[in-house]
Parts: C-alpha cells; sequence; structure tokens
C-alpha cells in the first residue's frame, strides 16, 4: 500500500514538471505532436524506470558512507557521495546508449521521429533529477523502482496534455510575441493549477 | 577599448567587436533562456526566492565558462563519437566542485538549494555551449560566449525571481518590502501577498509573461 501510494504521489503530486520544472527543454521543444511526444515520453519512463534502481544500487554498495563495508570491514570509513553526480550521470549515459540501440534496431521509424532528442535524455533534467532525489529521500530499493516508473509516467501524462493542446493550439491566433515558446509556458501554468488540485489528496 | 586598437598587431584585438557580439548577442536578441528554449529546467525551481536564485546564478557562470573553456582546450583530441561522454564528465567534475565548496562555506544554501545544484550537469544551456560552440573555437573566444550565455541565463533568472519574491513573500533578498510599505502608510494599508507566485504556477506564468514582453521588443516570431 505504502508502494502504491508512492506511485501515485510520484505521478500526480510531486509530478515531475509541474512540481519540479524537471525535464523542461525536451518537454517544450518535442510536444508538437502526441505520436512524437508519446514515444519520448515512453523512452523516458523506460530510462528512469532503469536507472533509478541502478542508480539506488550503485549508491547503496559503492558510493555512501560506510557503504563499501561488505567489502571489508576496513573500509568502512570511506565516504565516496562526492563521486554522486558523475557516477549517476555515467549510468544514465550509458543506459540512454543502450535505449538508443534497442529503438534503431526494433522501431526504426520512432527513432527517425525522435531523431537528436533520444541522445538529449542523457541531458534530461529528470532523468538525473529522479535518481537524486532517490538518493536524497533514502528510498529502499522497491520505492525507488516504483518512484522511477511513477515519475516516468508523470512526466508521459504532462507531454502528451501539453502535446495534445499545442496541435489544437495551431488554428488559433495567437500574438505574435506569445507564438510558441511564451504562449507554451502560459500554458504549462495553467495545467499546473489544475495539477495542484491533486495536492489535497491525503495519502 | 582604445587602448587595444592602439597596439593593434596582426592578432585579433582581445574586445574586438565579434568578441563583444559573443557576450552581448546572448543577452538579448539571442537569449539562451527566452529565445532557444533551453535551460529551463534548472531555471525555475530555485527561483521562489532571490538569494539561492544568485547563487545559483554565479554557480552556472563558473560551470559554463570553465566547461566551455577546457572542452576548447581539448576539442582537437576528443572522438566525435565519445564526445557527449567527455563533455558529461567534465561538467560533472565542475558541478561536483561547486557542490563541495556550496557545501564547506555556505552549508545553508546548500541544503536550500539540494539537488539542484546537481542539475546543472543537464542544464541544457551548458551542453548546447559546448556542442555549438566550444568545440568549433578557439579557448578565449568559448570563454567569453559561455560568459555571455551564461549572464543571459542570469538576468532571466533573476528577473523571475524578483517577481516572485516580491510578490509571492512581500520581500526581496529576504527585506520585508511589504511590511516597510505598511509601515510608512499605517497600519489599514495592507498589502497581500499572492501564494500563487510561491507556487510552480507563478513561475511559468512570471517566464511566459517575460518572453512576451522581451520577444515583442526584439521582433522575434517563433514558427
Amino acid at each position: 500500500m505504502e508502494l502504491f501510494n508512492l506511485g501515485i504521489r510520484s505521478i500526480f503530486i510531486d509530478n515531475m514538471i509541474f512540481a519540479y520544472f524537471l525535464g523542461m527543454c525536451s518537454y517544450l521543444a518535442v510536444s508538437k505532436k502526441v505520436s512524437t511526444a508519446m514515444g519520448l515520453g515512453a523512452a523516458v519512463i523506460f530510462v528512469l524506470t532503469v536507472t533509478v534502481p541502478t542508480n539506488w544500487m550503485l549508491n547503496e554498495y559503492v558510493l555512501k558512507e560506510g557503504a563499501l563495508s561488505w567489502i571489508s570491514p576496513g573500509l568502512a570509513e570511506i565516504d565516496l557521495s562526492f563521486l554522486r553526480f558523475i557516477m549517476f550521470i555515467a549510468i544514465i549515459a550509458a543506459m540512454v546508449q543502450l535505449v538508443e540501440m534497442i529503438v534503431e534496431k526494433f522501431a526504426p521509424a520512432l527513432y527517425g521521429a525522435l531523431g537528436i532528442f533520444l541522445p538529449l535524455i542523457a541531458v534530461n533534467c529528470a532523468i538525473l533529477g529522479g535518481s537524486l532525489f532517490m538518493a536524497q529521500r533514502d528510498y529502499t530499493l522497491a520505492e525507488a523502482a516504483v518512484y522511477g516508473f511513477g515519475s516516468g509516467v508523470g512526466w508521459l501524462l504532462a507531454i502528451i496534455a501539453l502535446a495534445a493542446i499545442r496541435e489544437k493550439l495551431k488554428y488559433s491566433n495567437v500574438p505574435n510575441g506569445l507564438k510558441g515558446l511564451g504562449i507554451t509556458m502560459l500554458l504549462t501554468g495553467l495545467m499546473g493549477l489544475a495539477f495542484m488540485s491533486f495536492m489535497g489528496i491525503d495519502l | 577599448m582604445s587602448a587595444e586598437t592602439l597596439e593593434k598587431k596582426p592578432a585579433e584585438a582581445l574586445l574586438s567587436k565579434r568578441r563583444k557580439k559573443l557576450v552581448t548577442d546572448p543577452l538579448n536578441d539571442d537569449n539562451p533562456v527566452t529565445v532557444q528554449v533551453l535551460g529551463i529546467c534548472s531555471a525555475l525551481a530555485v527561483t521562489t526566492q532571490l538569494k539561492p536564485t544568485l547563487v545559483m546564478a554565479i554557480a552556472v557562470i563558473f560551470v559554463i565558462v570553465m566547461s566551455n573553456f577546457v572542452i576548447s582546450l581539448m576539442r582537437n583530441t576528443i572522438p566525435g563519437r565519445v564526445r557527449i561522454i567527455v563533455q558529461l564528465a567534465v561538467v560533472a567534475t565542475l558541478v561536483t566542485l561547486v557542490n563541495e565548496v556550496l557545501k564547506a562555506f555556505a552549508y545553508d544554501m546548500y541544503k536550500e538549494l539540494s539537488v539542484f545544484v546537481g542539475l546543472i550537469i543537464t542544464n541544457c544551456i551548458v551542453m548546447g555551449r559546448l556542442e555549438a560552440f566550444a568545440l568549433g573555437n578557439k579557448p578565449y573566444d568559448s570563454v567569453l560566449d559561455g560568459f555571455g550565455s551564461a549572464l543571459g541565463y542570469s538576468w532571466v533568472i533573476l528577473a523571475v525571481a524578483f517577481f516572485r519574491e516580491l510578490l509571492g513573500s512581500g520581500s526581496l533578498f529576504g527585506l520585508p518590502i511589504y511590511d516597510y510599505i505598511s509601515g510608512i502608510f499605517g497600519p489599514d494599508f495592507h498589502l497581500a501577498t499572492n501564494g500563487l507566485m510561491v507556487s510552480p504556477v507563478g513561475a511559468f506564468m512570471i517566464l511566459g509573461i517575460i518572453i512576451w514582453i522581451q520577444r515583442t521588443k526584439t521582433g522575434y516570431v517563433e514558427h
């Protein structure tokens, strides 16, 4: 039940985009078409679900203070947590490379549509943010997996909703200065307002 | 400027027109946040107060300038296929440095910014400048270019933070401006703070409006 609550919370209440502004770059850049947004969202879910638990293990057994004591008790005093950023990002870059290869092999159409944005998942703040939040909040392995998956789903929801709105927005007459990014920011704000209503849910 | 032009040699002046443009262009016409849509990720989360925003801006300036410099020095030795990893490694090292310095000398700030210092690694402006500029240009030019982009980013997030802190908490840099105003006009004159400005929604709205004003002034239209 705890895990279920955490999942719901990471999808709706602590939504990556509406609560923490993470992954905004690709969120704004790839949300012009629903189909592309769906592809990128699925890739983000996958990468988050894989990297957060992987980074959890890395953090738990290598980086944390005293984490190396499973090798020998003499290493118990070593604290490698300052290496966290560089190790997390290395894992993420490797995983993204893997996803890129898989997508290229099994879904060439999606690969073509995602284009430049697939390698850019490596520098998507949502991915690294997920791992850093996981380390900061001291999740267990199961919690880390649920949190990674839930955050990814929340991100997918946000980007698909925005893409759907932007497809319709093409037919409206937006002031010149607001075209593109400006109106998208305002839209995201309004969507955030809607998502704020989830805060009332007591979990 | 005149001193530079006097000792003009075959080499380009230290602050030639082209180099000045490297710094000034990103401030307005080619702003990384409002025009290129980069670096918004970590920009908005810290902007509820001016103080952490200032620290964030300084950290980003440092990371962009230094990483541009380092990558530019190594630009001829980095193989194209692994350049992303190399860039990430350089940036992550610099960010770790910033994080450790903050932890040692400004622990409160370190607690307040929490994961968002780490997220400078994935700030698209950093990677964007490395990819677009530092990989193909000399170190000094790259430093100027990075500095310009970082300044362009800084003024936007500081502007967002100014409005969010003033309207949301009624203060600036922690000084209770609203209280002063009520003090001048008597207790009947009460300024209400807007809680929406502290929430993410306020950040999106203010940035949207800044983008609107800025693009209307420069006449940039996105299609």
